[in-house]
């Protein structure tokens, strides 16, 4: 097992480079300056964009920088954003906790929503509430969470005037007040992409559930006279929920994409919107940087999933 | 309109047979900016109108509770010499103020200075080779040190040392900064300068204090902790900043102004939408003030229907203009297209530039496409004309344009596109992706199209168009097609630096990398030497004058056809009183704002 991780992560190390070369050069290729402002501005001289230009090492060839880059990377030196000048990890770790709270509840809301609708669906398949969950699910996960996060701001925050639509990582208030406020801006946000998840999850633990249902040996649990429940809850969920925690692990980055859109559209403070902004602002230090914890946090979670896997069924070994 | 007639009418002024204002008005439709009209009549000793003040009604500090300001692209830094778009500049004016600052109707009120410099209170030195500021007594940094002339003579060798690599250095590079005693200092030009209100002035003029910063000078400046924990003079006292997110303070129990600020704490969010910023405030009273909306005048309107928030709109100068291009940018000679020694095969006939600035129907651009936030006019130096102008005017007139193009010699084809001596009258039209500017260009395609000439419309990402990337040859200063249309920007009250975008020495070219500011490849001896002549002239009446001259060079000899002037666009809640300025950064006046009850 020891040896399984091992060798898996040594294994992630060149495709981490691998991905880190493809992402430098394509922020290389594209089009844009971090110090356009300054070139449109008249009133400073192109001496000072040059000195910064020279400065920020931005003039030397792509693989020069590259090499200085990855060089400094490997020392714990994530460098600093061209545009605020701060260190590129602060920046990441400020902004990292409201990520990862926004992404750690929604994922619980789809757990607490996709669990029981997927597990009681299957145990009644094709009757009204299937397919009311089915075409519920397919709703939540064919609208996007731009669409979504849209139409819920419309509804509670400019018809109904019950929640805010600015999303304030400095709530002026302490104690319960605090939470409830905290509560009432993260409601929407959390909703948006927990539903998002929820929808393909739901239909995940059905099919899984529903795989297993059929099995012997759930026949022979319910011949010996146990009661239904026990019957669900005990044999079948718990062996139908394996492969829907890899999905978990494996949905995981695609979660932290899906935020993007929906830190940007409730101004969360997250490293999405971080990614956004220094897209725009052609923040190369700063993409870099988001972008290779997005790359870390794929190959992760897919290991974690593994992992997972094995200690969940012991019939997987590893080798 | 010479300058006789400018002194005859600031004359009338001074006696009172004209108003302040309606010489404003006749003013800016003539194509001058609030700031020049502004200078000139303080020059003359017309004093400022005391209708014109700001009303600042709280009798006491504080009380105000949170000044919530939604900003939909946070500040990312906050040291002012390094602050080069508008929402760092406005983030920094919260804590840093300037010794002087410039107000809507373009007057210089002081704020660090103790009073304006004028020639009268000896301030101004005959020669304009020196000025001499004079800073308020009382002044403290926000721990406690009080401000001085070393702080003043600091930031001039901090801003002006290359190494710095400050982007405030063009306003302090060429002067010299000198200690006259510890409130007053003596700032020294090369040459006369009659634009002195540059340095320590404005939105380039916010000062740092030398105990924080006077270690990181030069290569380390990036270095200061101050960077991001700003210590300043201004009302509000820093308490957090997360780049792109918020920036915090709250009230400076110490500030230099009697009974200021009203608000206890400051608060200003960034990030997301210029929609649904204007959404925030007008809308649902989230906030109290959202700036930059470059929202479409429609849903602005249709938002403050609810009656919540009002949009507030300030006069700049910035414009949106098309430009024509003097050269040919099809042919390639010495390496380049668009090179200055050839000659545009349509456009260089004066009747195809008449003709186009006929076809160019502003009233409906300003009535379809930008409504309030996009005034028509035909000045290129600018403001929105209440009068029309004296010199020049615009029209739309399709018959007009076919009758020039006719006379000219370009007769119609058989598919009704003109050609003269075998050439087609086909133009390309580039502009940078955005809604609106695609719709000007239709109908201004539309129109050409009625008058016999074929545009074709290219629209560039706007990431490409406004980057000055060498290699592509997509960018607005290469200008590889025959027309143009994008805004162009002023970034300082005074015009000199706005209007040398049409001197031969600024043509851009291969040479200068294509840095050159005169796009247009436009060049005309009478403008040049008007400019020279501006740049050194004392008499800001006679100055004005050459402005005047300058903008109706350009724009009757077509250089560029201006289509809308752009004003500053924000929205505040109905209870906000914002003092604004669109001269200035919209956080210049701060200190002023409050809450009717």
């Amino acid at each position: 097992m020891i040896y399984y991780v091992i060798r898996r992560l040594l294994i992630a190390i060149p495709s981490l480079l691998g991905i880190s070369v493809v992402l430098f050069t394509v922020l290389a290729l594209a089009p844009g300056d971090p110090f356009e402002e300054l070139a449109t501005n008249p009133n400073v001289p192109a001496e000072v964009r040059a000195a910064l230009r020279q400065k920020f090492g931005l003039d030397d060839p792509v693989y020069l920088r590259y090499w200085h880059w990855i060089n400094a990377m490997v020392r714990g030196d994530w460098g600093f954003s061209f545009v605020s000048r701060v260190n590129v990890d602060t920046l990441i770790l400020q902004r990292m906790p409201t990520s990862l709270f926004i992404i750690g509840m929604s994922q619980i809301l789809a757990l607490l929503v996709a669990i029981p609708v997927g597990v009681y669906a299957a145990t009644r398949p094709y009757s009204l509430f299937d397919q009311v969950a089915t075409t519920m699910a397919f709703i939540g996960f064919s609208l996007p969470t731009f669409f979504t996060g849209l139409v819920l701001i419309l509804v509670f925050s400019i018809w109904l005037d019950w929640l805010p639509f600015v999303f304030r990582s400095d709530i002026p208030a302490i104690g319960w007040r605090w939470v409830w406020e905290h509560f009432k801006q993260s409601i929407m946000p959390i909703t948006v992409l927990g539903l998002a998840l929820g929808g393909s999850l739901t239909r995940y633990v059905r099919s899984a559930v529903l795989d297993v249902i059929r099995l012997d040996y759930v026949t022979t649990a319910r011949s010996k006279g146990l009661g239904e429940k026990v019957v669900i809850v005990k044999h079948v969920v718990r062996n139908a929920l394996i492969p829907v925690v890899t999905l978990l692990a494996l949905q995981m980055p695609a979660i932290f994409g899906g935020a993007i859109v929906t830190e940007q559209i409730f101004r969360i403070p997250g490293i999405g919107s971080l990614l956004i902004s220094s897209i725009l602002a052609n923040d190369t230090p700063v993409v870099m940087a988001v972008t290779f914890v997005f790359a870390c946090l794929v190959v992760f979670f897919n290991l974690i999933a593994d992992i997972l896997y094995g200690w969940l069924d012991p019939r997987i070994s590893y080798r | 309109m010479t300058v006789c007639d400018l002194r005859g009418m600031i004359a009338d002024v001074k006696a009172g047979t004209l108003s302040r204002r309606s010489f404003m008005q006749k003013m800016l439709a003539i194509g001058l900016t609030a700031p020049i009209v502004a200078q000139m009549l303080a020059h003359s000793g017309v004093a400022i109108a005391q209708g014109a003040k700001f009303a600042y009604k709280p009798a006491k500090r504080g009380g105000g509770g949170t000044l919530k300001l939604l900003w939909w692209q946070g500040p990312t830094l906050l040291n002012p010499h390094f602050a080069v778009g508008t929402k760092d500049q406005d983030g920094a004016r919260l804590f840093y103020e300037p010794l002087a600052a410039w107000d809507q109707d373009g007057n210089l009120v002081p704020v660090l200075a103790a009073e304006i410099p004028t020639r009268e209170n000896g301030g101004l030195a005959a020669d304009g080779k020196s000025v001499v500021w004079k800073i308020k007594k009382d002044v403290k940094w926000h721990d406690g040190k009080p401000l001085s002339a070393d702080d003043l003579v600091f930031n001039w060798e901090y801003a002006s040392d290359p190494a710095t690599a400050s982007v405030t250095i063009g306003s302090y590079k060429d002067c010299k900064v000198d200690k006259i005693d510890d409130h007053s200092v003596r700032v020294s030009f090369p040459k006369p300068t009659p634009f002195w209100a540059d340095a320590f002035v404005g939105v380039r003029g916010m000062l740092i204090p030398k105990h924080h910063f006077a270690e990181f000078k030069g290569s380390k400046s990036r270095e200061a902790p101050a960077n991001l924990k700003p210590v300043g003079t201004g009302p509000y006292v820093f308490e957090e900043f997360k780049p792109g997110d918020l920036v915090k303070g709250k009230a400076n129990t110490g500030y230099h102004v009697a009974n200021q600020p009203y608000f206890d704490a400051i608060e200003m969010k960034g990030g997301g939408d210029a929609v649904s910023a204007a959404r925030a405030v007008i809308q649902t009273g989230e906030y109290d003030y959202a700036w930059n909306l470059q929202v479409e005048d429609d849903i602005l309107k249709r938002l403050e229907q609810g009656g919540k928030g009002k949009v507030n709109i300030l006069e700049t100068g910035n414009i949106e203009h098309i430009q024509i291009n003097f050269t040919d940018p099809w042919t390639e000679v010495d390496g380049e297209r668009a090179n200055r020694k050839t000659k545009h095969p349509i456009l260089a006939d004066k009747a195809v530039r008449d003709a186009l600035a006929l076809l160019v129907d502003r009233k409906s651009v300003e009535d379809h496409i930008y409504g309030r936030t996009g005034i028509a006019t035909a000045n290129f130096l600018n403001n929105p004309p209440p009068v029309r102008s004296t010199n020049t005017s615009y029209e739309f007139n399709v018959d007009k344009a076919a009758a020039l193009l006719e006379d000219a010699g370009w007769k119609k084809g058989a598919d009704g596109v003109r050609e003269k001596g075998g050439k087609k009258l086909k133009l390309v039209y580039q502009s940078s992706i955005n809604a609106p500017r695609q719709k000007t260009q239709q109908i201004v395609k539309q129109a050409a199209q009625k008058a016999g000439i074929d545009l074709e419309l290219k629209s560039i990402t706007a990431s490409v168009y406004f980057s000055s990337d060498v290699g592509n040859p997509d960018t607005y200063t290469k200008f590889y097609t025959d027309l143009q249309m994008y805004t162009t920007t002023m970034t300082q009250p005074d015009a000199e630096l706005f209007m040398n975008q049409f001197i031969t020495a600024e043509i851009s070219s291969k040479d200068n990398k294509w840095q050159g500011r005169n796009i247009t490849r436009w060049s005309n001896a009478e403008y040049d030497a008007a400019f020279v002549a501006a740049q050194g002239e004392l008499d800001p009446v006679k100055r004005a004058a050459l402005f005047i001259k300058m903008n109706d060079l350009i724009v009757n000899d077509r250089a560029v056809i201006a289509v809308v002037a752009r004003p500053l666009v924000g929205a505040s809640g109905t209870a906000l009183r914002p003092r604004l300025t669109g001269w200035d950064n919209t956080t210049a006046f701060i200190n002023d704002w409050y809450k009717e009850a």
